[in-house]
């Protein structure tokens, strides 16, 4: 069967399903059709759906020995025409950090799932997390930018992987998906699509010679396999792929462009949900699943009559720093709901000169509605 | 609405909280669905927790349930504090014993009525989901049997509807 008469199949359908299997099903949407991975609770739904359905849409599921041979298979498949993405959790992430740093340098676009559990190390296996936020960010050594985005329903789940496969398109970059166990594992509505009602960025593809790795900001790829001799390497090289490891200059004008591909769309590639924001003492941060606590105290403190906003963050990576900034001036504190240690809460206070409060919650349980507004009740006066 | 259902790993606890999520969504309300993982959805206490409301669902985690479906002992002794003090429990009489736990509660033997009636144990599930939803009057009957008819095998599909009005109409 084609991708089209899959896809024709599912059209207009609605499922209760995954956070884990939407985020699949949208990979199918936005033209996935190679996977490579090693199951890991909590994302190996992800690679179950791939392997029952991406063969029936004309794809390819393989089973690699490890988590870093899956990112290798990622790029190999990219560099060959192939759409590839891999999921895993915090365990095979760090594993795969050395291939994510090369698929940075080569320019190859992918998507990595990271559906985030408790950590470091093995952590609690079966419960979920929002620890890798950072890792997401500076896991892989050395100067670069990084895509990522984090869902907070499984619609969403579904909506924002295909956003997640043309932004990988587009700027010729990895990208990681986070979700985190809990929005990885609950059962949700989803409606798919109708596909000729989505826009799917196409690759851009060069049919003749020409410099893939230099020349503009974001240059055209080739195909193996098309004729063209092309060399791929992550060491540092010239715009015609060949390699430069002592030179200044070539290292400075690649990585500089590299970093300024993404860092010169931050606007355009930050998605977020903006709530209340008319007259504003407070303001909550929040993301994945803990927006949704989030969203819930925030109603019920304006029903209260405290004065506060909410901000979702739905691209983490490049972080959306403009209205974090253009917020920050608004308000007199931030609060951050977080399933880690405040690793956002963080970044946050670089970009605002207010008090940023973390609500940080661990061990695999999200925060509740209560422990939240209990939290912003303690710290701020009631107008 | 929170409603919690709990029992060995195998009776169909996780199938009866996603059957009953999903005809929620059919009946036009919202519903999430969470689950027992691994080694702990085929132990002795399984849980199934599905939220159903009529607005957006913004609480991840129920403080509490307002029923509990209990079909073992073990799953009984450890999610018994979950049920809300308003909170109704529903369990197999023959599997269950409640001794001295105060609650509003409505038992039926499913299990044994399921072997009787159908000569094999795993619809005693089906039997209590129409028996629980006949006394709550939650969500519409034909929506969980179009539900019923989506996630059981077809060739099952008329028992499991036939279980389903038997344990409605045991109320």
């Amino acid at each position: 069967m084609t991708r089209e008469n899959y896809l024709n199949k599912l059209k207009n359908q609605t499922r209760f399903i995954q956070g884990d299997e939407a985020a699949a099903y949208g990979a199918l949407y936005a033209g996935c059709n190679f996977f490579a991975g090693y199951p890991i609770t909590p994302a190996s739904e992800v690679a179950e759906l791939m392997a029952r359905e991406l063969p029936k849409s004309g794809g390819y599921y393989i089973q690699m020995e490890d988590e870093i041979a899956s990112m290798g298979a990622l790029i190999g498949a990219a560099w060959s025409g192939g759409k590839s993405m891999t999921a895993t959790s915090g365990p095979g992430f760090s594993l795969m950090q050395e291939n994510i740093g090369y698929s940075c340098m080569t320019e190859t676009p992918c998507v990595i799932v990271n559906v985030q559990r408790s950590g470091p190390s093995t952590g609690q296996a079966t419960m979920g997390a929002q620890g890798d936020m950072l890792q997401a960010r500076w896991g892989t050594h050395g100067d670069h930018e990084m895509i990522a985005l984090s869902p907070s329903s499984v619609q969403e789940s579904f909506d924002l992987m295909i956003e997640a496969f043309n932004l990988s398109e587009k700027y010729r970059s990895p990208v990681i998906f986070l979700l985190d166990g809990e929005v990885g594992h609950i059962r949700e509505k989803v409606v798919f699509p109708d596909i000729s009602e989505l826009n799917i960025y196409p690759r851009n593809i060069s049919k003749v010679k020409t410099d893939v790795f230099g020349g503009t900001r974001i240059p055209p790829m080739i195909e193996f396999g098309q004729g063209h001799k092309i060399h791929v390497t992550g060491s540092t090289h010239k715009s015609n792929g060949m390699r430069d490891v002592v030179s200044q200059e070539a290292h400075d004008t690649l990585i500089r462009r590299l970093n300024d591909k993404i860092e010169s769309n931050r606007n355009e590639i930050s998605k977020f949900e903006l709530q209340f924001t008319d007259v504003l003492d407070y303001l909550v941060v929040s993301y994945g699943a803990s927006a949704r606590p989030s969203m819930g105290a925030v109603l019920n403190l304006r029903e209260k009559g405290y004065k506060v906003g909410f901000l979702r963050l739905i691209t983490i990576w490049p972080f959306p720093n403009s209205i974090v900034k253009e917020l920050g001036k608004k308000v007199k504190k931030i609060f951050v709901p977080e399933m880690n240690l405040g690793q956002m809460s963080r970044e946050i206070e670089r970009f605002v000169s207010c008090d940023v409060h973390s609500i940080s919650k661990i061990g695999g349980v999200p925060h509740t509605i209560s422990e939240i507004i209990n939290e912003i009740e303690s710290r701020v006066n009631k107008i | 609405m929170n409603i919690r259902f709990t029992g060995f790993g195998g009776q169909g606890i996780i199938l009866s909280g996603v059957i009953y999520g999903w005809a929620a969504i059919l009946d036009n309300k919202n519903a999430i669905q969470t689950q027992s993982y691994g080694s702990s959805a085929r132990g002795g206490a399984c849980k199934c927790d599905v939220i159903i409301q009529d607005s957006y669902i913004y609480e991840l985690v129920p403080s509490g349930n307002d029923i509990l479906v209990a079909f073992s002992q073990p799953a009984f002794e450890k999610y018994k504090k979950s049920l809300l003090k308003t909170g109704i429990l529903f369990f197999d009489s023959d599997l269950v014993n409640i001794n001295s736990f105060e609650a509003v509660s409505h038992s039926i033997p499913a299990t044994d009525f399921a072997f009787k009636e159908f000569g094999q144990k795993l619809f005693a599930n089906i039997i209590m989901l129409g028996f629980f939803n006949a006394k709550t009057g939650l969500i519409n009957p034909e929506a969980v049997e179009k539900s019923i008819k989506q996630y059981v095998p077809a060739k099952y599909a008329d028992t499991n509807i036939n279980a389903f009005r038997l344990g409605a109409g045991l109320i």
